[in-house]
């Protein structure tokens, strides 16, 4: 079940194949929906189930894909996936996916998705599919919850929703910081948590 | 200075290799070159040979910006003892109340940026520049009065580090550190950085000047009161609500941040600046004709839902930070263009920008900083369509001679 390489395809893009971070992949959702925390989790989880269900089906039917459409395979799978993620939102979760408003449609232009089926989806059997589809969409989750959670505690003052900095600080001339809130500082965020995996990664720098 | 000089000296030792203080090496390089003229100099090679180096620059530019600083500190005083109804104060009490509330701004400022500058420095084992010595004076005349210190330290801390360690220090940045230090302020913090409460000090400065504000205080900027202005015409007043003419906004007793306001003390500097040649004139007067130009094209066609546009085209110029953003902002050598066409452009544009965003904009009553940081990010490409125009020119005028 678990063998060397299956391993490989769960645990490397945790950290030393992240995609967000070392292949620069999905950077758009990370601006846009890292603003607070819960929608990040939201989103996360959405990415994970597209992934690893759009892989596994992906695997099972790649020999009888013809090469000539298989992006259009690729996206008709995908397309098929995202609806059902975001019907099951507005069924179960009205609030989040009103905040996430097109981004989960958005998913299907994920870069992280297509590469995983073109790169590795198309080439392996279902499970080892599953598993690399878990493993980057966890990898691309943990990113995008690190940079809200920085943006909302810095941004709003809460986690989760919950006010995290008391009011003793507020009262003493504490501000939140707007600068948070808007889009650019979700990239330094990123910029800032790339430095420090490269500096602890010193192999994958590039030159 | 000879006993600084034998002291230096005495303890250069401890800090070169193997000494106890090797770590702080370049602490000690910083100091001694900051005291002393560097006794090597380049050897070989096709250099410039010219008494003005780095160190020089910047002092000028500092020496430069002396009459606006020493103007801001009486301004805020004058504010002040306005604002508390007490008019007759004399210069001297409102210049020495100025000074003791600017000073805790200036020294985060230097505090904090030189810190990081020297820390970077000791992580990297290189020299410390002299780059912050402008920037630090710079973000005090450029933030509100009122603006909290901790918020001065954190936007200086970032704008150090992000605009210019991570692009490799002095020399290397792309924007202008001590903009990108009020960007950050502005867009962190906008509620200290606009409205009635940024830009007067009402509150007392080491216990001195303490008064309760008289009833008709309003501690509106004149750009803030014409970006509110209803109707036909502008009435623009002070700070207890006497009205003000464009004489007013340019000797500079009108509400605003410490430096922007007085366009004598600005002229002064740039007068300063022209003269040792440390800034480039054709950066500052595209910058001074780009705004004319925008404001007088505005001024044809006045209306109440723009405010802004009615003011006429030299007024424009006194009031707000377009001055002081013409003069110390957009000549910054290292984040503008440096071709000479490339400098016209660059300074034109920021210009009209700086009026542009003034005058259709809304959201923002002053447009200058957000001017000047879009036209930095410009600036390199200004250069090449320059360079490869000249290039071009020059291969053409050599095939049609053979």
């Amino acid at each position: 079940m678990l063998s060397k390489k299956n391993k490989e395809a769960l645990f490397n893009p945790l950290s030393k194949d992240n995609p967000v971070l070392v292949q620069i992949l999905g950077i758009c959702s990370t601006l846009a929906v890292t603003a607070s925390m819960e929608p990040a989790i939201v989103m996360g989880i959405s990415v994970i189930a597209v992934m690893a269900l759009s892989n596994v089906i992906i695997s099972l039917i790649r020999k009888s894909i013809p090469t000539t459409i298989r992006i259009i395979v690729q996206l008709v799978v995908v397309a098929a996936l995202v609806i059902i993620v975001q019907q099951f939102l507005i069924a179960f979760d009205y609030d989040v996916s009103k905040q996430l408003s097109v981004f989960i449609g958005l998913i299907i232009t994920n870069c992280i998705l297509m590469g995983r089926l073109e790169a590795f989806a198309l080439n392996n059997r279902p499970w080892p599919s599953f598993l690399d589809g878990i493993g980057n969409g966890l990898g691309y989750t943990i990113i995008l919850v690190i940079v809200a959670a920085v943006r909302e505690l810095f941004g709003s003052g809460s986690l989760m929703g919950f006010q995290v900095i008391p009011q003793w600080c507020y009262d003493h001339g504490y501000e939140n910081n707007g600068l948070m809130i808007l889009p650019p500082m979700a990239l330094i965020t990123v910029a800032c948590i790339i430095w420090v995996h490269r500096a602890r990664n010193p192999e994958l720098m590039e030159n | 200075m000879k006993f600084l000089r034998k002291y230096m000296d005495k303890i250069q030792p401890q800090f070169r290799p193997g000494g106890k203080l090797q770590k702080l090496e370049s602490v000690y390089d910083g100091m001694e070159s900051f005291l002393f003229t560097p006794n090597t100099t380049s050897s070989s090679g096709a250099h410039i040979h010219d008494g003005n180096d780095l160190k020089r620059t910047m002092i000028t530019v500092v020496v430069a910006l002396m009459p606006a600083l020493l103007f801001a500190m009486y301004n805020i005083g004058l504010q002040h003892y306005l604002a508390i109804g007490q008019p007759e104060t004399s210069w001297l009490t409102m210049w020495t109340f100025g000074l003791l509330a600017m000073l805790p701004v200036i020294v985060v400022s230097y505090v904090v940026g030189l810190g990081i500058e020297f820390i970077g420095a000791q992580i990297h084992h290189k020299e410390i520049q002299e780059g912050f010595l402008v920037t630090g004076i710079l973000i005090p005349l450029i933030a509100p009065i009122n603006t909290p210190l901790w918020m001065v330290a954190v936007a200086t801390a970032f704008a150090v580090i992000f605009a210019k360690e991570v692009f490799g220090g002095t020399g290397m940045n792309i924007f202008n550190v001590a903009l990108i230090t009020r960007a950050v302020l502005f867009f962190g913090y906008p509620s200290r950085m606009s409205g009635d409460e940024a830009f007067v000090k009402t509150d007392a400065a080491f216990g001195m000047g303490a008064g309760n504000t008289v009833d008709s205080f309003s501690g509106a900027t004149p750009l803030g009161q014409i970006a509110t202005n209803v109707g036909d015409s502008l009435s623009l007043h002070n700070v207890v609500g006497d009205p003000i003419t464009t004489c007013d906004a340019f000797m500079g007793t009108i509400a605003g941040s410490p430096g922007e306001t007085s366009m004598v003390a600005i002229l002064i500097g740039a007068a300063i600046l022209l003269i040792t040649g440390v800034a480039s004139w054709r950066v500052m007067c595209s910058v001074f004709a780009g705004g004319l130009a925008m404001a007088a094209l505005a001024n044809v066609f006045p209306s109440p839902t723009y405010p802004a546009s009615m003011l006429s085209p030299w007024a424009q110029l006194c009031y707000g930070g377009f001055a002081f953003a013409a003069v110390f902002m957009a000549t910054d050598p290292v984040t503008g263009a440096r071709t000479r066409i490339g400098q016209y452009i660059y300074g034109f544009l920021i210009g009209v920008f700086a009026i542009l965003i003034r005058i259709y904009n809304g959201g923002y009553p002053e447009g200058a900083m957000l001017a000047v940081l879009l036209m930095n990010a410009f600036a390199p490409l200004i250069d090449h369509c320059v360079i490869s125009f000249n290039i071009k020119r020059r291969l053409q005028r050599a095939n049609n001679k053979q």
